[in-house]
């Protein structure tokens, strides 16, 4: 009979070295994890591995380090391929981001798109989710049309259906907001974009590290995250693109490791994935990132999701308490991050002192300026919370937060 | 008194506190009592982008010395501009651009001035001196 373990952050928080450090004196309680996560155990010894026992360059050394780390890089490509189910390891691309996988794709589309043509993105959007675009409309002379949000931080899906036509080339979504953590409805978004015949691209950046995405299942033709947000290092993210639309797009950079043959007169590019990894690519990183992975599924998605909704539930609950607080971003659906203001107290100002008490939120517009616009306010504090945050640290973290409001009100 | 005067002033006020939390409850009780600028600066021309608090800073040459009048959103920005405008207000302007600001460190506040900080405070003292140079000028 199998015994299920019960999910227990106070065994898990072991794994992370950084949550045993103080911070101004103080046990850092770190709810900053939308921004960036932190890195268990394993992923950094699976960093230190590779320097202390087989860095090399990759594909080309006969010799056996150069041969034992391609074989470690192109096991991890294995499996991010398995984890994120795309139907060829070569449908997953190493980039240094997601910021990086959505230049790469929208230069591809800079070849393919012509005047009239429309891209559309959400109201919900990262900076680094409208600005290749806007730039992309510039070279192309296409439209960017974007698809509006309602207070609740939900996109209007409805005006979706009216911003599609047969000019539609490309939709642009992130699964998770970063601002508000709003999950978008992107299976309907999908369905409708292929109906007329536009690619769609989804930013996971912000939903891969708490939801496992099937990207078969959902038919996204483009799929973008940062290893930074599950665990893993800084520097090395994937894009996921269906085999036809990556054997559609040219490259992005050129260099080595991309190319088949190289004269003077002529260079053919090298086969996927190598086309669009030009350069040595960060090999470390790209290993890294499959152990984050391991770590992340040996605790299981299921059990993430489950208990991060409880820390988030638990926290709005506790927030909603406080006098003059409002929360931005009350979607149905939505992850453990939580953006909110406290009166006409300045967001810097209780960041700055949430964190003399050890506490590391985000305060800001959070690259999303076009959602503080709406609600016409000049930022939010944000808190995030991942597996390895308890409720003892929304406890503090709560306590803290009428600390400041009352040394600032 | 000179800035070194008025700074070691400051100094030996922030010397009294015991913790953190006295120290930013004056900084933020001088951001909530002090008008810094009128409103009529409080203008693009006049605003200072940090990356998230912004600050305002308007500067008046009155017999050869210098008045700065700063604002901020956030108040423990505004605190901290207090404190600065006290130290290089009202001062010849080739004092201020030879003045040093090692006293924000010596009062504990040295976090807010580094470069990398999001609340515009470096690039207000860059501007600080950038009117004394100007006016400096005018003089010579």
């Amino acid at each position: 009979m199998k015994v299920e373990t019960p999910f227990n952050a106070e065994v898990i928080r072991k794994d992370f070295p950084i949550l045993n450090r103080k911070v101004n004196g103080k046990p850092l309680i770190y709810l900053d994890n939308a921004a960036t996560s932190q890195t268990p155990q394993k992923v950094i010894d699976a960093i230190v591995d590779y320097y202390s026992n087989y860095n090399a360059n990759i594909h080309r050394g006969v010799h056996a380090l150069s041969q034992e780390a391609t074989d470690a890089y192109e096991q991890a490509r294995i499996k991010i391929q398995k984890h994120f189910n795309a139907a060829k390891a070569y449908e997953i691309i190493f980039t240094s981001g997601t910021t990086h996988g959505i230049n790469l794709v929208a230069n591809g589309f800079s070849s393919l798109l012509k005047k009239g043509d429309e891209i559309i993105v959400s109201a919900l959007e990262h900076h680094s989710n409208i600005v290749p675009w806007q730039m992309l409309c510039e070279k192309t002379g296409a439209a960017l049309k974007v698809i509006p949000m309602d207070t609740n931080g939900e996109l209007v899906l409805s005006e979706f259906n009216k911003l599609l036509n047969q000019n539609t080339k490309l939709v642009f979504v992130n699964h998770i907001s970063n601002a508000l953590g709003t999950i978008n409805p992107i299976e309907p978004i999908i369905e409708k974009a292929h109906n007329v015949g536009a690619a769609v691209l989804i930013d996971g950046a912000q939903s891969c590290p708490h939801i496992k995405p099937d990207v078969q299942a959902l038919d996204a033709d483009f799929y973008v995250c940062s290893a930074h947000k599950i665990c893993g290092p800084t520097g090395i993210g994937m894009l996921y693109g269906k085999e036809e639309w990556l054997k559609k797009l040219p490259p992005y950079q050129g260099g080595g490791e991309m190319i088949a043959e190289v004269t003077f007169e002529k260079t053919t590019y090298a086969d996927l994935p190598h086309k669009f990894e030009a350069g040595t690519p960060n090999v470390c990183g790209g290993i890294a990132f499959g152990a984050a992975i391991d770590y992340m599924n040996a605790i299981g998605f299921d059990a993430i999701a489950q208990y991060e909704n409880e820390l988030l539930v638990y926290a709005t609950q506790k927030l909603q308490k406080i006098e003059g607080l409002t929360i931005y971003g009350t979607a149905t659906h939505k992850t453990s991050v939580i953006s909110f203001n406290v009166g006409n107290i300045h967001p810097y100002d209780i960041g700055t002192i949430l964190d003399k008490m050890g506490i590391a939120v985000r305060t800001g517009h959070h690259c999303a300026q076009p959602i503080m616009d709406f609600y016409k306010i000049p930022g939010t504090i944000r808190a995030s919370f991942m597996f390895y945050n308890t409720k003892e640290e929304i406890d503090i973290f709560i306590a803290s937060l009428k600390k400041a409001i009352m040394m600032l009100s | 008194m000179t800035i070194e005067e008025i700074q070691n002033e400051i100094i030996d006020e922030f010397s009294m506190f015991e913790d953190w939390e006295e120290r930013y409850q004056y900084m933020i009780d001088l951001g909530k009592t002090l008008p810094l600028i009128q409103e009529q600066f409080k203008t693009d021309d006049h605003i200072i982008k940090g990356c998230q608090s912004k600050v305002w800073v308007h500067a008046e040459m009155n017999d050869d010395k210098v008045e700065f009048t700063a604002d901020s959103d956030a108040i423990i920005t505004k605190g901290i501009i207090a404190i600065l405008i006290r130290a290089f207000s009202n001062q010849h302007p080739k004092d201020i651009i030879e003045a040093n600001t090692d006293f924000i460190d010596k009062i504990g506040l040295k976090e807010h001035l580094s470069p990398t900080r999001a609340n515009g405070l470096v690039s207000m003292i860059k501007q600080l001196k950038m009117y004394a140079i100007a006016y400096q000028t005018q003089l010579n």
